[in-house]
Formats: structure tokens, sequence, C-alpha cells
């Protein structure tokens, strides 16, 4: 099916080759997917379904105008050159109705980019008996996303990026009868029987953390250790404009003070758009090779995440953000605290494995709202004492990630993303866990 | 319009499969998002989509396909590959559908003024720009942009039992923003967005307000950049009805979903704190709180004639004089359930399964105007547009902040305060309902931007709501 989209996109790309000429230029962006989706409750198929989809949009480019149009595709050459023929006489009816774009730049290079990653993907027949037999009796719910992935680039300018992975993720929480649960994930390239065993076992020993009686924890300020998945809520919000130029230009960006250095992170903190080594596309949506982008250096704002908008706009370096600017595989630096050791080291206080549903109490100030989720406990003397009932947080990254950041951990958890909306995401993080001395509960 | 209903009628007639029942539903829509960003243009994004799900039942059991090949061979294919993954999927089955009941309706449904056409693209662009050129210049104003979003979708429905419901629908997302920032803080004031839209054509951008906002909203802005923050501690809080649509979606709409309840969004969206045995049991608010499900407000965004089951879509009360009564859950959450539920079994699109959502969720009006609701309260605060929300995943505990606040001391409207939050939790806050307000201020809003389900789906919602009073909420404001 992978080699069918990517003949399906080169036979695109040839008809637009050969269907527009200079003064006119275009760029072709390809998204195709070929998805099982297989949703659990209670340890069973709740739903099912298999999704087979293509898109492309075409942008045209004359006159110092341009114009995007995304169309679907049917994977028929002979219809889909026929709905690209339909877009790009829509476009060109288009372009003399807007005015000339000032901040029109486009990458006029050459480049060439193809990973091809046709790894076999595991029978779901098998997965699915390994499922059931590894969950038993336990309370499942999740779904598992299976097939593979595809995005392609061209130009009227030369360029020609092919990227193709197959890949499975299964993400899924353990409930316990009190309502308590675990969340867990198993995703990759090749399935392996003993590593989906050792994460289901791993997820079953905190479900028999979180049957013990409840802590209901009165707002206040609480020691805190917050687990690389709680961390990727945080540093996820963040990513909505925190370090787009567009964003902190227009004084909308949460991290506004960081970059104008009037306020500071700790000196631990590092951020890095890492694109090297991820499974990310080489290249973005608007024709540009990705590179590693180091976004914060001990604590200190360094660069921005660029498209080829604002980089006319802002008179900045396009290097190579999508036109929403937010990271794709964000990586955090790790610390020094071993993470055999975060207990005996937060001592008394919360384990936060996950938080929920963040936003902003004060973007201006970058404070943050939200919950707690999925195996938080109460922590005694470096034991776990309790799980503990949803608390809401309510407290400034300024100090979650600044006065108050005690250590983060070495070790490191790479988190490929789950999200589906509209198709799969190929985006990932990779952060460590982080010990505050403080955050503040209010609810 | 309609113009796919013959051969997809003929392909779907001769399609075969060995399950007992199945169904087709054809999507196609367009889209246009315009934009004017500091009086220039940006580049229009438009869009053409079409695509068809397959779903089957075989020996109970259900699956699907999707697919963008509409020739009679890709149809049979996808649902070829619907038939046999739903045998793959029998052994692991949560459900046993043999006895559910399957529509068979056959009617059509059309947005109001569908016929009346819409503004050329150049036209739009006029507007947005003489929207954003009505900006005054301050250096205080460092950004603002003026938007306009329009989707026409045409939805076609078939299955094995002899249904054909047809639908085709316009949704116009009017919008403009306004941002000042004074060298620290930044405050932005916005009209429509993520708040408004509904069915219709140029009527809608009227109704958002959108002709002649530039000037007005840019002053508020600038009026919230010289505000106080609001001040901490327990007041009466007065809801304007852009804001009373997030309190209705996060704290009414998404506990009230059957799926939900059921369990199936328990790894994801979350569960509820409303259990199967409250409905007809719980007080959810005070006896001022009356909330329907109603499809029926023709320029709301999720007015339809069926939903996408197929099942009939009718106006039902939920809560009824505060009293819990009815769930949103759709065909499928009603069988599992033994509820009865309302028409809520909806996709975002060909590519993604029906399950229980929203659709128009609205709070009744009460008896009281405007200047009752603010002269009835001795300390208070009125707020007014959504800009934060936070609910925990069993839609318990919220905290939501606004765009503007405004303090009320002895029954009058007093200065602008600025970052007003509220926090309380769902269980208790319907029970401090103390006013609503009566239909001069009910407003019909919504939001193309609700997310939950696995595989992810984002859809369409329509919230219509008075504003309403509610006792002794804890409120507070921001750090700048």
């Amino acid at each position: 099916m992978a080699a069918r989209f990517l003949h399906n996109f080169q036979a695109l790309v040839a008809w637009l080759r050969d269907n527009v000429h200079a003064p006119e230029q275009f760029t072709l962006s390809y998204a195709a997917e070929h998805s099982q989706f297989i949703r659990f409750n209670h340890a069973k198929v709740r739903q099912a379904g298999d999704v087979r989809q293509s898109d492309a949009t075409l942008k045209l480019i004359a006159d110092g105008r341009q114009a995007d149009l995304n169309l679907t595709l049917s994977g028929d050459d002979e219809l889909d050159r026929q709905r690209l023929a339909e877009a790009l006489a829509q476009l060109r009816q288009t372009l003399p109705l807007i005015p000339a774009d000032p901040y029109l730049m486009l990458n006029d290079s050459a480049w060439d980019s193809r990973l091809q990653q046709e790894q076999p993907l595991p029978d779901s027949t098998q997965v699915l008996t390994r499922i059931e037999a590894g969950a038993g009796d336990l309370d499942l719910v999740g779904i598992y996303a299976a097939g593979p992935v595809c995005r392609g680039f061209a130009s009227s300018f030369g360029a020609f990026g092919w990227h193709q992975a197959n890949s499975f993720n299964f993400d899924w929480s353990l409930f316990h009868a009190n309502g308590q649960a675990v969340k867990a994930n198993y995703a990759g390239q090749v399935w392996d029987d003993e590593q989906f065993a050792r994460r289901l076992a791993q997820a079953r020993e905190q479900l028999d953390y979180l049957g013990r009686p409840l802590k209901t924890l009165t707002p206040g300020e609480y020691r805190a250790y917050l687990a690389p998945a709680a961390l990727d809520e945080i540093v996820g919000m963040l990513g909505w404009g925190g370090f787009s130029t567009q964003a902190i230009a227009s004084k909308n960006s949460p991290l506004q003070r960081l970059y104008a250095a009037e306020a500071e992170l700790s000196p631990l903190v590092s951020m890095t758009e890492q694109v090297s080594g991820s499974l990310s596309p080489a290249f973005s949506g608007e024709g540009y090779p990705r590179s590693d982008v180091r976004l914060i250096d001990r604590g200190q704002a360094l660069e921005q995440l660029t498209n080829a908008r604002s980089a006319a706009e802002f008179e900045r370096q396009a290097n190579g953000a999508e036109p929403w600017e937010a990271p794709a595989c964000l990586s955090m630096a790790g610390g020094a605290l071993a993470e055999a050791d975060v207990l005996q080291r937060l001592g008394t206080g919360l384990y936060i494995g996950n938080l929920w549903y963040l936003n902003y109490s004060d973007q201006s100030a970058a404070r943050l709202t939200g919950l707690t989720r999925f195996a938080c406990f109460w922590v005694e003397d470096g034991r776990i004492q309790a799980p503990v009932s949803t608390m809401r947080f309510d407290d400034s990254v300024y100090s979650l990630l600044g006065s108050q950041l005690e250590a983060l951990t070495e070790e490191r958890e790479l988190m490929l993303s789950t999200g589906t909306y509209g198709q799969r995401q190929t985006g990932s993080s990779h952060l460590p866990g982080a010990l505050v001395k403080r955050l503040t509960l209010t609810l | 319009m309609f113009d796919s209903t013959t051969p997809l009628r003929q392909r779907f007639a001769a399609l075969r499969s060995g399950g007992e029942f199945f169904s087709l539903r054809h999507v196609r829509q367009s889209n246009q998002h315009l934009s004017v960003r500091k009086n220039i243009a940006e580049p229009p994004s438009l869009g053409r989509d079409e695509g068809a799900m397959l779903t089957v039942r075989v020996n109970g059991v259900e699956a699907y396909a999707a697919t963008a090949d509409l020739s009679q061979a890709g149809l049979q294919q996808a649902l070829d590959r619907a038939e046999a993954l739903a045998r793959q999927i029998a052994a692991h089955a949560l459900l046993d559908l043999r006895d559910q009941p399957v529509p068979d309706h056959r009617a059509d449904y059309l947005s109001p003024n569908l016929d009346s056409a819409f503004p050329s693209l150049a036209d739009c662009y006029d507007l947005l720009n003489q929207e954003s050129a009505s900006v005054p210049a301050d250096q205080r104003l460092v950004n603002w942009q003026a938007s306009l979003g329009l989707t026409e979708v045409e939805q076609i429905y078939f299955n094995s039992a002899g249904a054909e419901l047809r639908q085709a629908q316009r949704f116009v997302f009017p919008g403009f923003s306004v941002t000042a920032f004074d060298g620290s803080d930044s405050q932005t004031r916005t009209l429509g967005r993520e708040n408004f839209g509904q069915q219709g054509g140029f009527d809608v951008i009227q109704r958002c307000g959108l002709v002649g906002a530039g000037a007005r909203v840019a002053d508020q802005a600038l009026q919230l950049l010289l505000a106080p923050n609001t001040p901490s501690g327990v007041r009466d809080l007065l809801l304007m009805p852009d804001q009373m649509m997030l309190q209705i979606h996060e704290s009414i709409g998404h506990p009230l979903e059957l799926d939900r309840i059921l369990g199936d969004e328990r790894n994801y969206a979350g569960t509820s704190f409303v259990k199967a045995s409250d409905f007809g049991q719980l007080q959810y608010g005070s006896k001022l709180l009356n909330v329907t499900f109603d499809p029926e407000i023709r320029e709301e965004l999720a007015s339809y004639g069926h939903d996408d089951d197929g099942t009939p879509a009718t106006r039902q009360f939920l809560i009824r004089n505060g009293l819990l009564e009815r769930p949103l859950g759709g065909a499928l959450s009603q069988f599992r359930s033994g509820l009865d539920g309302v028409a809520n079994s909806r996709a975002c699109n060909w590519n993604r399964a029906p399950i229980d959502r929203m659709a128009n969720l609205n709070i009744e009006p009460g008896d009281k105007s405007l200047e009752q609701l603010v002269g009835g309260i001795e300390r208070g605060i009125l707020m007014r547009t959504n800009r934060s929300w936070s609910i925990d995943d069993a839609r318990n505990k919220f905290q939501f902040g606004c765009e503007w606040g405004q303090l009320i001391e002895n029954g009058e409207l007093k200065g602008v305060v600025k970052n007003p939050n509220y926090r309380g939790i769902s269980a208790g806050f319907w029970r401090n309902l103390s006013a609503v307000g009566d239909a001069s201020t009910f407003q019909v809003l919504g939001t193309p931007n609700c997310g939950k389900g696995e595989p992810n789906q984002v859809v369409r919602v329509g919230h219509a709501s008075p504003a309403c009073v509610f006792s002794q909420i804890d409120v507070f404001g921001g750090d700048a």
C-alpha cells in the first residue's frame, strides 16, 4: 500500500511539472496513511476500523501572490490528476482576486530527501490475542493504531522529499475498581512480546498501589516529582506559541518575558527542537529542510521556530517550522538525578504520573493551571503511601522550571505522539522527570 | 446540490456483503479560510474533501472502513475490508448488536439561507480589510486580525434497511482579535473566532457583529491593558452567553455524554462524575436550570434532521427544573445502557466513526433582564468571552478564564478588570445558579473545536444561552 502512495505522489508531481511553468511556481505537500484503529473497553474490542486516506496541498505562486488548496485524493491516478487539474484551475482563478503578498518567501533550492522504512507490521490478529491474554481480568481501555504513514513534498524548483514509516502505537490505561487508573504506552515499529509484557507488568504493579485508600489533599504548596509524561503536558502547552516567531513578535507568546530576557528559567533547563534522529520528516510542509533548533540553553532563550512567512515579515531565517511554529520533536536535556533515587529525593510530597487539560491562568506570566491524572501518589519518607484524589495546580512556568526546580532525572523518556486528529501524527518528545521544591495546588 | 445521489445510490445498490446490515455515509465538503492581519491579506486557504465510510454488521459485530475511492470497486473493497475486520474481531468484541434496531428513514435537511449566495472571495477580503483598517493607530496595538471561515458540507447516508438521508449545510465563522501591549503585559480582546459560528450565509456575519467591530474591539483591548487585575475573593458571578457556552460545554455537555459514562473514553477524554443511576434522580442544578438538546434552532451550528447513525433528531430536555433527566447518548449507547437518549451519534468526517457528541446543548431563558440581573447583585463580577478552560477528566473540578471582567457593586456595573478567572466544582456549581436572563439576553453561539474520541475527532457544537448569575463563586486574577 505504501508503495502505491509513493507512486501516486510521484504521478501528481510529474503532472504538475508538465503543467506549471515559470513565471508560475508550485509546491505540493502530501500526506497519506492506511491505518487500522482498534478501540478497547474492558479489555474487549469496542470499535474497529480501517482508514485509507491521502491528501495533498497545492500552493500556486504567481505575480507575488500565493494561495493554497488542500484536496483529498482517491488513490486512482487518473481521477487524482483530474482533481489536481481542477485545483490548479481554481487557484489560477483565485490569484488575481487577491493582493500581492509582501511576506511571500519560497525556498527555491532543489533538495532531495528520502526515507523509506518498510518494516512489516505485526499481524493485528496476533496483537489482539496478545493484548487480551496480557490483560486477563484487568480493566483495560485504550486504542491500538497501526499502519504506514507517509509525508511528501515537491516543488517546481526541483525539491523532492519522501518520508514513509510503518509504525504501531498502543495507548492504554488500566483501571482499578475504585476508579483510579494507570496509563501506559507501547509504540514502535517492531512488536516484541516480551517488551509488551514488561510494560503491562509495570502498569499492573502501579495498579496495586492505586488500590490503597485514597488520600485527599488540601490546597497548598507541596514538593512534587513530575514524571516525564506530566512534564510533557507542561512543555506541550508551552509549545503552542511559546517558541513561535510570530507569537513572540505579536506579544502572544507565553514565553514573552523569557525571550525579552526579563525572566529566566533554571540553568538546568535546555530545550532543543531535535529533528535529527527523530521520527518526524526531515522537511517541512513548506519545503524547508529541517535541522535542530536550540530553543533554550541553560535557562536562557535562544532561537525561535520560524516559518517562511514569519521569516519574511520579521526578517529572520526560516528554520523548517510549520505555519503554526510549534515544536514537533522537542528534546529536553536530562539532569543528574537517577530515576532510581526519585522517591528518596522527593522525600515527602507528590509523585505525579500525568497531568491533564492544561491552560493559562495568566498567559503573559506563563502561569498555568491543570489537573493531576493517572497514577499520582502521596509519598512519605521516600515511600509510596497512597494514591491521591484529583487535584488542580496553578503555578508559573518560571517557578516550576525556574526558581523551584530542584533536579531533572538523568534518564529521559521518548514519547511518540498518540494524536490522530485528522491523521496520525508523527511528533515526539524526549524528556526527563522534574523534581520541584514547590507546586501550588488550588482545588 | 446532492448531485452525487444517483451514482452513489446505484453503487450502494450494487454492493455485496455477507453481513446482516451495512451502511454507506458519504461526505463531500469544501472550505475557505481568509484572514487579514495588520492590514495585510494572508494567502487564502482553500479545501476540497470527499470520501465515504462503509460500516457492516456481521453476526452482531460491527466494523468500518473509510475510503476516498468512490468507484464501485473502491466502495466494494472498503466494504470487504470492514467485513473482514468484523470477522477478525468477533472473538474479542465487547458488544453483540444483533438485536439493535436499524434506521430506515428517508429525509433531506438544509441549512437556513442555503440558497442565498455567499459574498465572493474578493468581497470577503474587502470586508476583512475594512475592519482591519479601522483599528486606530496606537503604538500599544501590536497585533490584530480579521478572519472569515466558510465550510459547506453535503452528506448522504444509505443503509441496507432502505434509509436515505441527505443533508446540505453551510457553516460560517467570522472573527476579529486585537492584542495590546504596554511593554510588559499584553491583553487580547476578540470577537467571534472560537466562540462564534452559525449555519447560514452573510446573515451570520451580520449577527456576529463583525461589520464595524474593528475600532470597538481595539478600544476594549486598550481598556483591558489599563485595567487593574481581578481581585481575589468570593463574589456573585454574572456570566454572559459567550462564557456560558463554555460553562455549559465543559460541565454539563461532556459529563452527560453516555459513552463516557459507559467507559469508552476513559483512556483519553475521560470519565464523568455522573453515573447511569443518576438519571431521573440527581438534582444537577437549582430549579432555575433547564437544559435542552435542541436541533431545531436553525442557525445553530449543530442543527440537523438526523444524526450520523440515522436517528431522527428532536428537542429533548436533559435537565428540567434542575433535575437530571436524560444523557447525551445516541442509538448505540441507548441500546447498551437501556437509557433514553438523544440523536447525537456524530462523526467529524467520512474517515471517523460516529460516537456520542454534543450537538446543540442550550440553556432555556428565564425571566430577568440584564438590568435586573446586575441589579440583584450586591458584590459581584461580570465576565464575558472565554479565553481559558481546564477541567478534570471526570468533568468536575474546573477553572475557566475570560477576556473581560467588570465589577458589580450594589447592583451597578463598575470598572473593567483584567485576567478574570473563576473556579469551582460542577457537581455543586449549578446548584448556585441564582438568576437566569430572559430572551433579551439569549444568544445563539457555538464552536468548531470540540475534541474527543479515539481516533481523535473534532466537531462543531452549538450552545445557546441567556446570561446567568451564580452566587458565591471563587474568583481571582492574574499575576501581571
